[in-house]
């Protein structure tokens, strides 16, 4: 499936990731990870309201899209079903023992220059896109 | 306040997670796929995100404490372990075969699709799973100890063990 390259796009929803990243530092001194604030809204002991919060902040952006372009962002999944329950398994297992995803490692640890999350994000990029190889080139063709 | 504001700070990250096309499982994996329909649009994403990221955290963090806690939580562990790369791996293995990572399935849960749905609870399933095994192996370790001395750390660059704290490290 082919997809058109949207470099200013992209690029302001990155900015706008990045704003958000640094808004939450700045008030609640916390790193906007995916990862952790899921987990730690379910299963953590300490203050989880606000990580909640967050969350339902981040589940309405879509509604704040439609609300700005007047369409739904496209979410087109060229995959199949077992293959999102595996891979989604597998995503929650490795962040889980990675202590992080793209948003943790890939925006915060690495604007923080964190050689521990300049490593996972290496780690986990390098994966991704030998899976994505082996899937559509040599499996799928 | 707090509440408030981390709703605000969610809509932000939702919102641009929509606009970058992170939501979007077909460019996420175009991206990665160089030898065929590549998209380089991420690169944008990151690029932004990260740049924007390092300057606003250095401002923010000479600051002398965040508006609304007492200090700045920053990840402690510093290890670049096996757990770490391994778990690393695993996740870019799941992202390669499904297309989510979990900064895009959340807020792509917004458009009520059924195949987010579907992903979100077998990375809820996987986040348990990886929890139920360490507190067996936890427990496994408490049992009646074969040796006095303490387990080596892992490697050489495993400066000290992890503290109780250590889930904070989660980022």
């Amino acid at each position: 499936m082919e997809t058109n390259f949207t470099p200013l796009a992209s690029l302001l929803g990155g900015g706008l990731i990045g704003l958000a990243a640094v808004l939450l530092m700045l008030t609640l001194g916390r790193i906007m990870g995916a990862t952790g604030i899921l987990s730690a809204a379910i299963w953590g002991t300490d203050d989880r309201r606000w990580r909640w919060a967050i969350l339902a902040g981040m589940v309405s952006g879509p509604a704040a899209y439609l609300g700005l372009t007047g369409n739904w962002p496209a979410v087109e999944v060229p995959v199949s079903t077992p293959a999102l329950l595996i891979g989604g398994f597998l995503v929650g297992i490795g962040v889980s023992y990675g202590s992080g995803c793209t948003s943790g490692h890939g925006v915060c640890g690495m604007a923080r220059l964190s050689p521990r999350s300049i490593a996972a994000t290496l780690c986990f990029m390098l994966f991704t896109g030998l899976t994505v190889y082996v899937t559509r080139h040599l499996i799928g063709g | 306040m707090r509440l408030i504001l981390s709703y605000l700070i969610g809509l932000i990250f939702g919102l641009g997670i929509s606009i970058s096309g992170m939501a979007n499982p077909a460019k996420v994996l175009n991206f990665f796929d160089v030898a065929g329909s590549w998209d380089p649009s991420l690169l944008f994403v990151m690029g932004g995100a990260v740049v924007v990221t390092f300057f606003g955290y250095r401002w923010v963090l000479k600051r002398p404490g965040p508006s609304f806690d007492q200090i700045f939580h920053l990840p402690q562990n510093k290890a670049i372990d096996v757990k770490l790369l391994a778990g690393s791996a695993v996740f870019g293995i799941g992202w390669g075969l499904a297309g989510f990572c979990p900064g895009g399935a959340l807020p792509a849960l917004g458009t009520g699709k059924l195949e987010v749905l579907i992903f979100a609870l077998a990375m809820l399933a996987g986040m348990f799973a990886a929890r139920l095994i360490d507190t067996r192996m936890a427990a496994r370790l408490q049992a009646p100890p074969l040796h006095e001395h303490q387990p080596a750390p892992h490697g050489p660059l495993t400066h000290k063990p992890r503290d109780p704290g250590a889930k904070a490290d989660i980022t």
